[in-house]
């Protein structure tokens, strides 16, 4: 194919799936004006929900950026019996239907809780259940970085007299950089915007736990539009801010790399 | 670079190896191995892949810990420390570089962790630099180095921490023919201004009998030999010595150096009936390549020029070989080829001659 059109379809082809209802719903926030945007983004319901979603999502990428790291640790470096079983079970809540993650968490941590957790309602819920739907994105990323990482490199600095914790900081760490900013950015994405995994055990209560997600829905249902689109716009910029964010730490993880 | 030599001299320690054995599982690696090396000497561990040579560097740095067994460096027991405390430079194969660090702070690394003042590190790296000859390179990744300089990097790297001994495994291994040869050239240089303690692994003969002192033959997990290369080549120990070290002919179940193989233009007992092959010459000498007969076994000779015109050699023609009657031989039970069944190409392997190159 000559290039020129396969440049063009693929311009075409991102633009009608992505560059076009960006722009549709950035101009539906702001068709009654920058002065209503700011209204609707500013009023007290609108602040709880993003502060509550990027808070969450802050703290479920941190604790996923060590858990993540040290999940794939063990999966690479530590052999273990039923390792294939663990290795496949941290897709499944990426895999499995979100209403029913979020359905799952209700059962174990919900007012009938079984092990008299009573997490259900509250910022923890949202929390868990964040955690819950995020879990493979540090794993997968940080893995193969793991898999390829030379072990020589470690003996090396073994042998020039580093102890465990410099081989880790100094030589592990490093190396592994740019797989957890990659898993973190996921998975923040992810995160700001969940919504499956929120709506049942969140309880949604506006001001408390209600996520910026479901607080566009229920925007729409209460035939706020441009409201629900403002809302959106601001999540859509955290994500970007977050994206050029983790593209720098990831290039510099990689300036080694020209 | 005389400040670094003077250290190294005053901290090189003689490396004794006793009766070392290594298993893997059921894999033994190492078989009852003794070795001394002698103080501030350059020693090779030459062998086939799998003759435990590498098995046996590791274990006298600490990578790996001997199943039974002692490593002595400058007379002391090696048993209670570990690689971290034991002081020795260690090189590896594909350089082990820390390739997110540049060649200054690669090979400052082992100064920091030695808590040395800032400015002492910078003088001392910056020495070193000198030395292995990346001057201006500091601030380059080892992304932006070609392998032979990753490598000079790695030796620096090693060097700084003034290791009591230098352990390479196979240093040379990853880069191309030509690179390969600058550099061990190179390191023999670098080592008569060192002298610390070196030793390397390597599958490669002529790598070996270039630039090491002392070179120990391994195989299957034992040392077959140790001695000089004029040693190995002129008194092997064995038929696995004589096989590895240098080329062979098999001729009527005996192993003989194809400048020990004697053509005969008629039948005499004792002597291997052929067909001529090839006649090669090559200015002073020249090689006779044959097929046994009935066999068709290759077997090659190499005579000097004198030697060629009066036999007067033409392909095609029958004529007789023997091994010269000062000959050195070994008795060829087929060991040799059960050595070499692994493929592995920097292997002379004796029958397979490349035809036409200069012997």
């Amino acid at each position: 194919m000559e290039a020129g059109l396969t440049k063009g379809l693929v311009v075409t082809y991102l633009s009608l799936i992505v560059l076009i209802p960006l722009a549709a719903i950035a101009a539906k926030a702001f068709s009654d004006g920058p002065g209503h945007f700011w209204d609707a983004v500013s009023q007290p319901q609108s602040v709880a929900a993003l502060k509550l979603t990027v808070i969450c999502s802050l703290v479920v990428v941190l604790i996923n950026a060590v858990m993540g790291t040290l999940i794939a640790w063990v999966l690479v470096r530590d052999e273990f019996p039923g390792k294939g079983i663990v290795n496949s079970v941290i897709d499944l809540p990426f895999a499995l239907p979100t209403i029913v993650a979020s359905l799952t968490l209700l059962t174990l941590y919900g007012n009938d809780s079984p092990i008299g957790i009573h997490a259900a309602y509250t910022k923890y819920a949202v929390i868990i259940a964040l955690l819950f739907v995020t879990l493979p994105f540090v794993v997968r990323a940080v893995q193969p970085l793991l898999l390829s990482l030379d072990r020589d490199m470690e003996s090396a600095a073994e042998s020039l007299g580093a102890g465990k914790l410099r081989i880790f900081t100094r030589i592990i760490f490093p190396n592994l950089l740019p797989g957890i900013a990659a898993g973190v950015a996921l998975a923040f994405a992810r995160a700001l915007g969940e919504f499956g995994a929120l709506v049942l055990i969140s309880g949604n209560v506006p001001y408390k736990t209600e996520a910026a997600s479901v607080f566009i829905r229920g925007q729409i249902e209460s035939d706020n539009v441009v409201g629900a689109a403002a809302v959106s716009v601001v999540l859509l910029v955290i994500s970007m801010v977050m994206l050029a964010f983790v593209n720098l730490v990831q290039k510099w993880g990689l300036r080694h790399d020209r | 670079m005389n400040a670094i030599a003077e250290n190294l001299k005053t901290v090189s320690h003689g490396i004794e190896v006793r009766e070392v054995n290594k298993e893997f599982g059921d894999f033994q690696a190492l078989k009852d191995v003794d070795l001394i090396v002698p103080d501030g000497s350059m020693t090779a561990l030459l062998g086939p892949s799998g003759s435990g040579k590498s098995t046996l560097l590791r274990t006298i740095a600490g990578l790996e810990v001997p199943t039974t067994g002692q490593v002595f460096i400058g007379g002391e027991d090696q048993a209670k420390k570990p690689v971290r405390t034991r002081n020795v430079g260690f090189v590896f194969q594909h350089y082990a570089a820390f390739k997110h660090m540049t060649v200054f702070d690669n090979i400052a690394f082992g100064l920091k962790v030695r808590k040395w003042d800032k400015q002492k590190t910078r003088d001392r790296v910056t020495e070193l630099i000198d030395l292995v000859q990346l001057t201006g390179l500091a601030k380059r990744y080892p992304s932006q180095l070609s392998g032979g300089q990753r490598q000079r990097m790695a030796l620096a790297r090693a060097l700084a921490v003034e290791p009591s001994v230098l352990l390479l495994d196979e240093p040379f291994g990853a880069l191309d023919a030509k690179v390969r040869k600058d550099l061990r050239t190179w390191l023999r240089r670098l080592h008569d201004e060192v002298h610390v303690t070196t030793i390397f692994v390597t599958h490669d003969q002529e790598e070996a009998m270039d630039i090491a002192q002392q070179i120990v033959v391994m195989n299957e997990g034992q040392i077959e030999q140790t001695g000089s290369a004029t040693e190995l080549y002129d008194q092997p120990a064995n038929e696995f010595v004589m096989g590895f070290v240098g080329e062979v002919n098999s001729l009527d179940g005996k192993l003989v150096r194809p400048h020990d193989t004697e053509i005969l233009p008629a039948p005499t007992p004792g002597a291997v009936e052929v067909e001529i092959d090839r006649v090669v010459r090559l200015g002073f000498s020249g090689r006779v390549e044959m097929l046994t007969v009935p066999e068709k076994k290759e077997v090659w000779a190499q005579l000097t020029r004198s030697e060629l015109e009066t036999l007067n050699l033409e392909s095609g023609t029958k004529a007789y070989v023997r091994p010269r009657p000062d000959a050195v031989t070994k008795e060829d039970t087929g060991a040799l080829d059960d050595a070499f069944k692994e493929e592995n190409p920097a292997i002379h392997k004796p029958t397979s001659v490349e035809p036409g190159l200069p012997v």
